[in-house]
């Protein structure tokens, strides 16, 4: 079982999608990494946390049936690999939508919710999810 | 580097297993290949198991001792070493003995490799699975190993119109193959509508599209090629052996429908085989997931990427196709006891190429390849087997 | 208190609905009835995801994303509300850490029944006023808890809002609050209790119409104001009867509270309410618009707040975040069977 402290560390990237950014290259990274893959050690020093915008659009999703004790109440719920408008591609679910609602391209941002939580007694652990958008904002089906 | 040879084969029979242990299936997969090498426990100079979660499994670690000791050979104080790389881990450890051999360290090694899974509920056992996923940044927010490969699907569907009953091909195929395979854990034939008619898991991806949980162990013995005639009359050498990584999580992958893992061991292992693709007669490939097989077999140079699904709709990869792929019914009909895998893939190719693969027999099999995944692509391994 | 005001809010509202109806086909009771009689026609409901954290965040989100300021000058954050995840651990610190306001400010959790959210306003204002800090949040929100069966369980839903409250460049000046607080036992839920207990009938005239009319005249009273001086009004809303109701008795006109008037669609949503009404109005509001809000909470007292929309308004950032409108909009309607489900009522037996 996960332990409040493992989760607790990552708490700028899961709330607020903090990642890395490598100043030798200029590409962004998601979740943030030690050094940059592509510059090695000359990236050492000239990295530092950004914060992405946490919107993008769906790379590719999956409505899943089968899935972990915590998701049960979901069930079934959607996961998709989200590229966000930085380049970085990240896995999360969406939520508060209909899998035929979405397709790949579609508009998604990033918004906080409970992932999990250490039984009724235990840490509640909080991160990003996507709820789809459009252009101007709105839930998709918005008139 | 010395030529490295198969001189024995043992594997136990795949499934749910309720009155086999760890250590009893280890045991019976490595007493069957010791015998088959027909050499003796105080030949042996070193083992290898590869083992992906014992610990959250069996509430073991420590398992190449623990085989060891089982095997009886522990007295004689060999190096017996655990190998994990997830799905992987089989492939991987068949790597480390080969390599151990080649370097002239040690003359005849055993590897194993073993999973006891169903000790587990199934939930228990799913996220035992997912954990060669990235934990932190996939799974934990919600994807599961099926989803991970129902990602991949949707995208290789999207990117090359691969077709939902071109994924059920693969399993139909997997378990025509599987029935003629007396130790695979599912030997009856399955129709396109039993798979596009299963339970849904992570759409696209249906039950029969995924592996089952399974018990199981595989054993080989190697040895030096020159002394391999002194124990067997067929040896098969291992020809070409290729390892890659890529990243954990399938996010950071530039293209989700291509397993670069996969691309760069096949490199390595045809370059250090001398061969091409169009040598191979058969192979035995990662099927995880019915899409896995498609991905596989483009990644292996098989097919052109995109012309998985089709070559496999076609019949391209079962007997009478270009390359006969998992005779043994694959990890979908065969089963998946997860660090078994990689070990039961050489087993099957040493027993084609050995010429006793009996009904699901390729004819004049010579080239034999595996390929083992871990994770969803983060460890690669190919291997190339020729009959001697 | 000079020119303490709203510098910005910001409101949610989950996408789940259920209908009276649904709820009394269980229960045997006359839903449809029922509704009526609460001006009640469908209430939200949280996603199992959600809680008063994840609507505090988004109500804060939506906040910080209509104004320029800077979250490292926000000075205090307070989350009131009945139905805070933890028992003991803030709400609002995470909050603070999802708006990166952290860590250089003070957080505490507010619990007054349904008006925590406007108790937390006026903290605000006082810090505000008094220099101490140069921005603070207040957030009303909750995930309220009717029993099954219960007469509550036909409204109690949930929502939030945030409001930033500052001296600068502030869209609307609160110009002046008072509260009234006696000891009355209308509603209380008590440690370790799942969900809450009320006096029925008790809940009315001596709880909800005492202090809210009492705080409402007082500060007519004080600021010399009469309700026709006033654009818009918002009252604490557990049902449509009641702020209908209190409206008339202060003498304030059903147009005046239309605006506010969200619990037909959404329910009660506790310390969300006052808030979320106050919100809505602030998405249609023009300078030098009034409003005059009263918020009660059981137990019991009523907070009432004098608002006077600035020139500010004109130019702010409202379209930056969705409207109440569009919050509401296309809602999903569930069935009892997943509404309970989401709720935890039943519940699959973990392996």
């Amino acid at each position: 079982m996960a332990t409040a402290p493992r989760f607790w560390r990552e708490n700028p990237s899961r709330y607020n999608m903090v990642g890395f950014k490598c100043n030798s290259c200029g590409k962004f990274y998601f979740p943030p990494r030690i050094i940059c893959p592509l510059c090695h050690r000359k990236s050492v020093g000239k990295t530092e946390p950004v914060k992405m915008k946490g919107t993008g659009a769906i790379f590719s999703f999956t409505e899943i049936h089968e899935g972990m004790d915590e998701h049960n109440v979901q069930k079934p719920y959607i996961v998709a690999m989200v590229e966000l408008d930085e380049g970085v591609k990240v896995t999360g679910q969406v939520i508060d939508c209909d899998v035929c609602d979405l397709s790949i391209g579609t508009r998604v941002r990033a918004t906080l919710r409970k992932l999990s939580e250490e039984g009724s007694a235990g840490v509640i652990h909080y991160g990003y999810k996507f709820v789809p958008v459009r252009e101007n904002g709105e839930r998709p089906g918005d008139e | 580097m010395r030529r490295v040879a198969v001189i024995g084969v043992g594997i136990t029979e795949f499934g749910e297993l309720w009155d086999s242990s760890f250590r009893k299936l280890g045991i019976g997969a490595g007493m069957s290949a010791v015998s088959d090498a027909k050499i003796s426990a105080d030949q042996i100079e070193a083992l290898f198991v590869g083992n992906m979660s014992a610990g959250r499994f069996i509430r073991q670690e420590h398992v190449a001792a623990l085989i060891a000791d089982y095997s009886g050979i522990a007295r004689d104080h060999i190096p017996a070493t655990r190998v994990e790389a997830a799905g992987a881990s089989g492939g991987i450890a068949l790597r480390q003995g080969f390599m151990a051999v080649a370097s002239g360290l040690h003359d005849i090694v055993v590897v194993g490799g073993a999973e006891k899974m169903t000790d587990v509920s199934d939930i228990e056992s799913s996220m035992i699975q997912s954990s060669a996923a990235d934990q932190e940044w996939e799974t934990e927010l919600g994807a599961t190993f099926p989803g991970l490969h129902a990602l991949m699907a949707t995208r290789h569907m999207h990117d090359y119109g691969t077709t939902r009953e071109q994924l059920a091909d693969v399993a139909v195929k997997n378990h025509r193959h599987g029935a003629l395979n007396p130790k695979a854990q599912f030997r009856r034939e399955i129709n396109r509508d039993v798979v596009l008619r299963s339970p849904m898991v992570a759409s696209p991806l249906r039950i029969f599209d995924c592996a089952p949980s399974s018990d199981g162990a595989a054993t080989v013995v190697l040895c030096p090629l020159d002394m391999a005639k002194e124990f067997t009359d067929s040896p098969v050498e291992i020809v070409g052996s290729g390892q890659a990584s890529d990243s954990l999580g399938l996010h950071h992958r530039k293209d989700i429908c291509t397993m670069g893992a996969t691309r760069a061991a096949t490199e390595r292992a045809f370059k250090m085989a001398g061969l091409s693709q169009k040598d191979v007669d058969v192979a035995e490939v990662h099927d995880n997931f019915t899409i896995s097989e498609i991905i596989a077999i483009e990644d292996l140079g098989f097919f052109p990427k995109g012309e998985g699904g089709k070559a496999t709709e076609e019949g391209l990869t079962s007997f009478d196709g270009d390359v006969v792929v998992n005779t043994s019914g694959g990890l979908k009909a065969r089963g998946d006891p997860i660090g078994a895998t990689g070990v039961a893939q050489a087993v099957e190719i040493v027993s084609q190429l050995r010429g006793t693969a009996d009904k699901r027999q390729v004819k004049d099999a010579e080239v034999g390849l595996t390929q083992n995944i871990g994770g969803t692509g983060a460890t690669a391994v190919v291997h190339l087997f020729r009959r001697v | 208190m000079k020119g303490v005001g709203i510098v910005s809010y910001g409101a949610y509202v989950p996408h789940f609905r259920i209908v009276p109806d649904e709820i009394g086909k269980v229960w045997g009771v006359d839903g449809k009835a029922m509704g009526k009689g609460l001006m009640i026609s469908s209430k939200s409901v949280p996603a199992p995801d959600e809680d008063t954290i994840t609507i505090s965040v988004e109500a804060a989100r939506n906040m910080m994303s209509r104004c320029d300021v800077d979250p490292k000058d926000i000075g205090a954050l307070y989350v009131g509300s009945e139905s805070h995840p933890y028992a003991v651990k803030p709400s609002g610190a995470i909050v603070a850490e999802a708006i990166e306001a952290a860590p250089d400010l003070t957080v505490a959790d507010f619990e007054f029944a349904c008006k925590a959210g406007t108790a937390a306003m006026q903290a605000c204002m006082g810090l505000v006023g008094a220099g101490m800090v140069k921005y603070a949040v207040a957030i009303g929100a909750d995930t309220s808890q009717g029993a099954p069966g219960d007469a509550l369980e036909y409204s109690a839903s949930a929502g939030g809002a945030a409001f930033l409250i500052g001296a600068e460049k502030v869209i609307a000046t609160i110009d002046d609050t008072y509260s009234y607080t006696t000891d009355t036992p209308d509603f209380w839920r008590r440690e370790g209790q799942l969900y809450p207990r009320h006096g029925g009938r008790f809940t009315g005239e001596p709880a909800y119409f005492k202090h809210v009319i009492s705080g409402g005249k007082m500060l007519l009273e004080r600021t010399g104001m009469s309700p026709e001086d006033y654009t818009y009004a918002v009252f604490h809303q557990p049902n449509g009867k009641f702020p209908t109701r209190a409206a008339k008795q202060l003498g304030f006109s059903a147009e005046q509270i239309k605006a506010s008037l969200l619990v037909p669609q959404i329910g009660n949503t506790y310390s969300g309410a006052v808030p979320l009404g106050l919100a809505a109005i602030l998405d249609e509001a023009k300078p030098g618009d009034r409003i005059f809000a009263v918020a009660y909470g059981s137990g019991a007292g009523s907070d009432a707040f004098d608002i006077t929309v600035t020139d500010e308004m004109a130019t702010f950032k409202r379209e930056a975040a969705p409207t109440l409108n569009e919050l509401m909009a296309n809602p999903k309607y569930l069935d009892y069977a997943t509404y309970a489900k989401f709720k935890g009522v039943i519940a699959k037996e973990r392996d």
